[in-house]
C-alpha cells in the first residue's frame, strides 16, 4: 500500500497536499473500491468547500462512495480529466488522480502518513 | 418450487427459536381488542358461487372488442394486438412481471429487456433506453428527477406545456411536492389559443430552468417540430424532455432527431390492451452522458468468462439499494411483462409494419376529421397538423353528444372541458387502424343527428 509521507490523510481516506492544496482518494480507498467506472465532482471552481462535506461521487463496479473535503477553503480547480477517464483514480491516485485543488485550506485534524498507515492496518483486521 | 404451507411442528420450532411459548405470547404487545376485530363480511361462498357472481358482474361491462366502437383516446389507444404477443407473454418462463432478484441467472428475461431497450432506442432515435417504468405519467415524472439531479438541485424551475396530458401533469405535481422545484407553464387556461404552443414556452425558459417538458403529438393530437424550442432551451443550459406517442414516431421526425435530451412516454399503444388502471408501460430514453442520473434498471450486453454473449444488469451502483438516499430516484424496478409485450409487438411488426399502422391511423383520422368538420355546427379547433387524434368544437355539451353516440354503440371522444375549462364543448377524437370506414361514417352520421335533435 502506497502512502506518500509528504501528504496528510483523512479518516474517510482522502489525501491532502499542504504544498499544492490538491486532494484526492488514497491508494487504500481505490483498492477497496476496485475498478472505478464513474466520477462526478460535485463542486465547481470558485465555490467554497468544507472539511467533511461531499466533493465528489465515485462509483466502482461494486460500490458507490462519496469523497469528502479534506480541508475547508475555496476551490480553485477541479480535475476535468476524471470525468472521461475515471480509471485514473485506480492507476495513479496521488498524482494524475487529484480531484480538486483547494486554496486557503484549513487542514487541521488530518493524520500524517505514519498515523494513516496505522489506521489502515487496524481496519484490515 | 412447490408451495409448502407451514406445519404446526414448524411453527413450534420457529416460536422456540425466537423464544416465545405460544402465538398468544407472540402477539401480546397488540391489545387484545385489536387482535381479531369482527369483520362485517357476508357468509363465505363456494368457488362455484363466486365464479357465477363474478361472471355476472363482468357481463355488465361493455367492451370495445364486441360491444362498442371506440373513438376514445386521450393517452390510451385501441390498436390491434397480434395473437403471438399474448402467446409469448403467457409462457411460464416469462410470466412474471418482475425482474428476478438474482437477475443474471435469468438470461432470457434480461435478453428480452435488452431487446426492448434496443427497439425503444431505435424508435425514439435516442442512445439509451432504461428497462421501463410503470406508465407514461411516471416516466414523465422521472425526467424531472433526472434533470433535478443533473443540476444538483441548483436549477429549480421546470417548464411544462399545458398541452401535456393532464394526468401526467397531475402525477408530476405529486412528485415535486416535497422538492424545491416550481412548475411554470402548468396553466390549462392558456390552451385555447394557437400560440400556446412553442413561443410562450420559450419565453418561460431562463437560467434557473432545469427542464422543459412538451408532448408529441400533444394532448390535443397536434404535431409540432420542437427543434427551435429545444435549441433555445439548450442555449439557456436547460434540458428538454419530450413525452411521445410511440406509434407516431414510426411516421414523423423523432424527438431524438429534434435534439431532445430525454424521450419518454406511454408504451401502451405497442401491443398492450386497453384496461382501466393498467398495467401499462412507461418508456424512458436519454443520451449516454446522462445515464448515471437515469432512474430504473438498465440491461447491458457483455461476454462471460468463456467469451460467450451474456446479459447483465449494468450501472446498478446508481440505484437506491446501493446509493441509498443519494440515489436520484427510488425506482429500481421495471414493468417487465409489458416491456416484453411491446418488444414482441415491435419486432413482429418491424419498421415497415409499425409505419403501416401509423399511416393507417393518420389517414383514417384525417378522413374522419374532414367529414366531421363538414357537419353543420362542428369544426376543428386547431389548424395545426395532427396525427391520429384531433379536437372538435361541438354544438352541444360533449356529455350529451356521447350519450347519444352510446345509443348507437359508439364510445365517443374525450370531453376536453373536464381538464380545460376554456375548452367546454370540445371533444378529442381518436381514430386508429381498428376503425373501419363504415364505423367512421357511422360516427359522422350520429354526430350529425345530434345537431338535428
Amino acid at each position: 500500500m502506497n502512502i506518500p509521507s509528504n501528504l496528510k490523510y483523512t479518516k474517510t481516506d482522502e489525501w491532502f497536499d499542504l504544498a499544492t492544496g490538491k486532494m484526492g482518494l488514497s491508494d487504500y480507498a481505490q483498492g477497496q473500491l476496485s475498478d472505478i467506472v464513474f466520477v462526478e465532482i460535485v463542486v465547481a471552481a470558485g465555490e467554497t468547500v468544507e472539511q467533511g462535506k461531499p466533493i465528489a461521487s465515485v462509483e466502482s463496479v461494486k460500490a458507490a462512495a462519496e469523497a469528502y473535503g479534506a480541508a475547508s477553503g475555496k476551490v480553485v480547480a477541479i480535475n476535468e480529466e476524471l470525468a472521461n477517464s475515471p480509471e485514473i483514480l485506480n492507476k495513479d491516485p496521488y498524482d494524475a488522480g487529484w480531484m480538486v485543488q483547494i486554496e486557503g485550506g484549513d487542514a487541521s485534524g488530518l493524520m500524517d502518513a505514519a498515523a494513516y498507515q496505522k489506521y489502515c492496518e487496524e481496519r484490515a483486521h | 418450487m412447490n408451495y409448502i404451507p407451514i406445519s404446526p411442528k414448524e411453527r413450534d420450532a420457529m416460536l422456540a427459536t425466537i423464544g416465545v411459548k405460544s402465538m398468544e405470547e407472540l402477539f401480546r404487545d397488540v391489545p387484545k381488542k385489536h387482535r381479531f376485530p369482527k369483520l362485517d363480511l357476508p357468509p363465505a361462498l363456494t368457488e362455484m358461487e363466486v365464479a357465477a357472481e363474478l361472471n355476472e358482474l363482468a357481463l355488465g361491462n361493455e367492451n370495445i372488442r364486441t360491444d362498442l366502437v371506440s373513438f376514445l383516446g386521450a393517452g390510451a389507444y385501441n390498436h390491434y394486438i397480434p395473437a403471438v404477443v399474448d402467446h409469448i407473454l403467457r409462457r411460464g418462463e416469462f410470466y412474471t412481471a418482475y425482474t428476478p432478484y438474482q437477475p443474471e441467472i435469468s438470461q432470457g428475461t434480461l435478453q428480452a429487456i435488452f431487446e426492448y431497450q434496443s427497439l425503444i432506442a431505435a424508435l425514439t432515435s435516442m442512445e439509451v433506453s432504461n428497462a421501463s417504468h410503470y406508465d407514461g405519467a411516471t416516466a414523465v415524472a422521472e425526467s424531472v428527477n433526472m434533470a433535478y439531479a443533473q443540476f444538483r438541485g441548483k436549477r429549480t424551475k421546470v417548464v411544462i406545456s399545458p398541452a401535456v396530458h393532464p394526468q401526467y401533469r397531475e402525477t408530476l405535481r405529486t412528485y415535486v411536492q416535497g422538492m424545491d422545484l416550481t412548475l411554470a407553464g402548468d396553466d390549462p387556461e392558456t390552451v385555447s389559443s394557437e400560440q400556446l404552443s412553442v413561443n410562450s414556452l420559450e419565453a418561460l425558459v431562463d437560467e434557473n430552468t432545469a427542464l422543459v417538458i412538451v408532448q408529441y403529438p400533444d394532448f390535443f393530437g397536434r404535431i409540432y417540430d420542437y427543434t427551435a424550442l429545444i435549441e433555445a432551451a439548450h442555449a439557456a443550459g436547460a434540458l428538454v424532455c419530450v413525452a411521445a406517442n410511440p406509434t407516431a414516431l414510426a411516421l414523423f421526425k423523432t424527438p431524438g432527431e429534434m435534439g431532445a435530451d430525454m424521450v419518454v412516454g406511454e408504451g401502451q399503444p405497442l401491443g398492450i390492451p386497453l384496461s382501466y388502471g393498467g398495467p401499462y408501460l412507461g418508456f424512458f430514453t436519454t443520451r449516454k452522458q446522462y445515464i448515471h442520473k437515469m432512474a430504473g434498471r438498465l440491461v447491458g450486453e457483455t461476454v462471460d468468462n468463456r467469451g460467450q454473449r451474456a446479459y447483465v444488469l449494468t450501472l446498478t451502483a446508481r440505484e437506491q439499494h446501493i446509493k441509498r438516499e443519494r440515489a436520484t430516484s427510488n425506482i429500481c424496478t421495471n414493468q417487465g411483462l409489458m416491456a416484453l409485450a411491446s418488444a414482441v409487438y415491435m419486432s413482429l411488426l418491424g419498421q415497415t409494419g409499425l409505419r403501416q399502422v401509423a399511416e393507417l391511423c393518420y389517414h383514417k383520422a384525417h378522413y374522419a376529421a374532414k367529414n366531421i368538420s363538414k357537419i353543420k355546427g362542428y369544426s376543428l379547433c386547431f389548424d395545426t397538423p395532427f396525427f391520429h387524434e384531433f379536437s372538435v368544437c361541438c354544438p352541444q355539451p360533449v356529455e350529451a353528444i356521447n350519450d347519444h353516440l352510446l345509443e348507437h354503440g359508439i364510445l365517443g371522444g374525450y370531453d376536453l372541458g373536464r381538464d380545460y375549462p376554456s375548452l367546454k364543448d370540445h371533444m378529442l377524437i381518436a381514430v386508429t387502424e381498428m376503425n373501419t370506414k363504415d364505423e367512421i361514417d357511422a360516427l359522422v352520421d350520429a354526430l350529425a343527428e345530434v345537431n338535428h335533435d
